[in-house]
């Protein structure tokens, strides 16, 4: 990284930029990041992403909150102080399931909803107060930038000359 | 690249570039309000004031300033969180159902709708906490440890599920739509620093949380709108089967039916999507989004409203049908009672406004006409609140023991905190629409390849040039 610069390709079509990302990678090239206005398809596998593992941390918190509530319900309502309401008592978990469902479904969709959405907030660094990094102000209008690694020694006139016979409409390092 | 046949009607009129697309979006958040804004804004700030009134009166002086009485204990207090919760339900099932089935037009009122679903859940809210008429202890239905002995919370009890239902739904939903505001603030960030706006530009920096659209995070943002709408989807259906279930576990001729959860859920959507109607109309119209909320979204959403309507009518007369079946006397005359009785004008002005006039539908003419859906709209709202005031009024009022039979109507406070209530919702929603941006501006992008006039267009030219060679 320490000798490494960016160099950016500023682009206004998404077709023409999936393209150049493929032709550029093609020559051994190392595109490292596409910043765009919207989630382009094919992306992912234009630029070799991995596919995200926050639908598995999803249902992992889901599971856990499952479990919490389960675990909260009997202690509260069948170990810590059964009642006998209306003829309804809580004297074993087994016969209470069927009341608990609803509350074991809220507290599943509760922790997944809120663990996924906080993980997705932690791992992309976005939470209030970051400071973004803007290559472009228009690279959250109608434009989309390509930042590739240029390689130590490399002259970035070449760069440049590759990026806009790829389609690029500026250059920018 | 994705190729959509050009017999689907275009969901962006009028050629828009990305670029006037972000213009147009980002243009009422830029901008002076206009008059009509500031009308609105002011009469919905009114009755706010009157809602705090009312309910700061209800609150300091006890619940006996409503006109409930022994026998009919829930009243316009119930009815009205059961309309407003119903209201919320279109907005997920817009962003969350809408998005599993992959239906595009869904893009250019998701937002709103999102937003609608949260200022009518607060509105809601705002229901049960004054109807406890000690609203100091609204805390006792969470289940926390305390003094009373051991006691805790009685999971087993329908109003328990419903603490759970509503927070959870409450907050999901904020964070479903939070989550797809911020790539749209981090654009208005953008565009405030080039055209030198420094406070929009820090206030907006600090609620885009830094977002910058990179691959990994569109990546991860796609992924999550998918499994949040996936979570959403049995969350949303949930909610109004729980606050039904108030009802159907009870023992009430009237209210215990096991067709109440799905006949719920049916209302709910039938009444938020008049909810959206209403709101739509209005905002394309002040916003000048008339491109963008076409008259073929209004006739889909129309489409949703007939379907939903004639679920609704099936329940009604369903209903009625078990109630002779049943065999069950009690049942038969709250029934009876409710077509015949005391409070029929209300049974039959919701039959008329739920019923009858969302059938005007199966005429494409009328489903495309605006100021028909407005009205249409109106009707659905005002007929979906008489369904609950019906179902809770008049099942109550008539007691086992005939001696507790008692009629019910509203006093000031109760008829302030309602009207109040709508005031509290175009309130927040007029501040919406002025902070935050009403279309989803990135993922109403992602379709302009494919859905707008011009993709249309040359679709239609390539389509026929194909023709020519072949012949």
């Amino acid at each position: 990284m320490s000798n490494d610069k960016m160099v950016y390709g500023i682009f206004n079509d998404d077709q023409v930029l999936l393209k150049a990302i493929r032709s550029i990678r093609q020559k051994g090239h190392h595109v490292a990041d596409v910043i765009s206005p919207y989630p382009i398809h094919g992306m992912d596998e234009a630029i070799g992403l991995k596919r995200t593992r926050i639908s598995i941390c999803c249902f992992l918190y889901g599971a856990t909150g499952t479990s919490l509530a389960l675990l909260m319900m009997w202690y509260m309502n069948i170990f810590d102080w059964p009642m006998d309401i209306g003829g309804k008592p809580s004297f074993a978990l087994y016969k209470n399931l069927p009341a608990f469902i609803p509350v074991l479904f809220e507290s599943t969709v509760l922790c997944a909803a809120h663990g996924m959405v906080i993980t997705f907030f932690l791992r992309s660094k976005i939470l209030p107060g970051v400071e973004p990094k803007i290559i472009d102000p228009r690279q959250s209008d109608d434009h989309m930038v390509m930042a590739i690694k240029a390689k130590a020694g490399h002259p970035i006139s070449e760069y440049k000359t590759m990026l806009m016979s790829e389609g690029a409409v500026e250059f920018k390092e | 690249m994705h190729a959509e046949s050009d017999l689907r009607l275009p969901l962006i009129l009028g050629d828009k570039s990305i670029h006037q697309i972000t213009e147009d979006v980002c243009r009422p958040v830029e901008a002076k309000a206009n008059k009509y804004w500031w009308m609105c804004f002011i009469v919905a700030f009114a009755l706010f004031i009157w809602w705090v009134i009312a309910v700061s009166y209800t609150v300091g002086t006890g619940l006996g300033v409503w006109g409930l009485n022994k026998t009919v204990g829930w009243a316009w207090d119930i009815t009205n969180f059961v309309w407003w919760v119903g209201i919320g339900h279109a907005g997920t099932l817009i962003s969350a159902i809408l998005l599993l089935f992959r239906q595009k037009w869904r893009l250019s009122i998701n937002r709103a709708a999102e937003a609608m679903t949260i200022f009518a859940v607060i509105c809601a809210a705002s229901f049960i906490v004054s109807h406890m008429g000690r609203p100091w202890v609204a805390y006792w239905p969470i289940p926390l440890a305390n003094q009373f002995g051991s006691i805790w919370v009685n999971f087993n009890s329908p109003l328990v599920w419903d603490v759970f239902a509503i927070s959870t739904y409450f907050s999901v939903s904020l964070v479903f739509w939070y989550s797809g505001l911020i790539p749209d603030f981090a654009a208005i960030r953008d565009r405030a620093l080039v055209s030198g706006h420094k406070t929009r530009h820090f206030w907006y920096t600090i609620f885009s949380f830094g977002w910058v659209g990179s691959a990994k995070n569109w990546q991860r943002f796609e992924e999550v709108s998918l499994v949040l709408a996936g979570i959403s989807t049995p969350l949303v259906l949930s909610v109004h089967s729980v606050v039904s279930m108030d009802f159907a576990t009870s023992l009430v001729p009237g209210w215990h039916t096991t067709i109440f959860p799905p006949y719920f859920v049916a209302g709910a959507i039938f009444s938020g999507f008049a909810m959206v109607q209403t709101l739509m109309i209005i905002t394309r119209k002040v916003l000048n989004l008339e491109d963008y909320i076409t008259i073929y979204h209004i006739d889909m959403m129309n489409r949703i409203i007939l379907i939903t309507g004639s679920i609704v009518g099936i329940a009604y007369i369903t209903e009625f049908f078990i109630a002779w079946y049943s065999g069950v006397e009690y049942e038969a005359y709250a029934f009876i009672n409710r077509a015949t009785g005391p409070y029929w004008w209300a049974y039959w002005s919701m039959m008329t406004c739920n019923v009858i006039t969302p059938q005007l539908f199966w005429s494409k003419r009328l489903r495309e006409s605006v100021i028909f859906t407005f009205i249409i709209s109106i009707f659905v709202n005002i007929g979906m609140w008489f369904e609950r005031f019906v179902i809770i009024v008049t099942s109550l009022h008539r007691d086992y023991v005939p001696s507790s039979w008692a009629m019910y109507s509203p006093t000031w406070v109760e008829v302030g905190i309602f009207i109040g209530s709508i005031g509290l919702f175009f309130t927040c929603y007029l501040l919406f629409v002025r902070f935050c941006p009403v279309i989803a501006l990135s993922e109403l992008k992602t379709i302009v390849s494919t859905s707008s006039s011009q993709a249309k267009k040359a679709a239609k030219h390539h389509h026929e040039a194909e023709e020519t060679t072949v012949h």
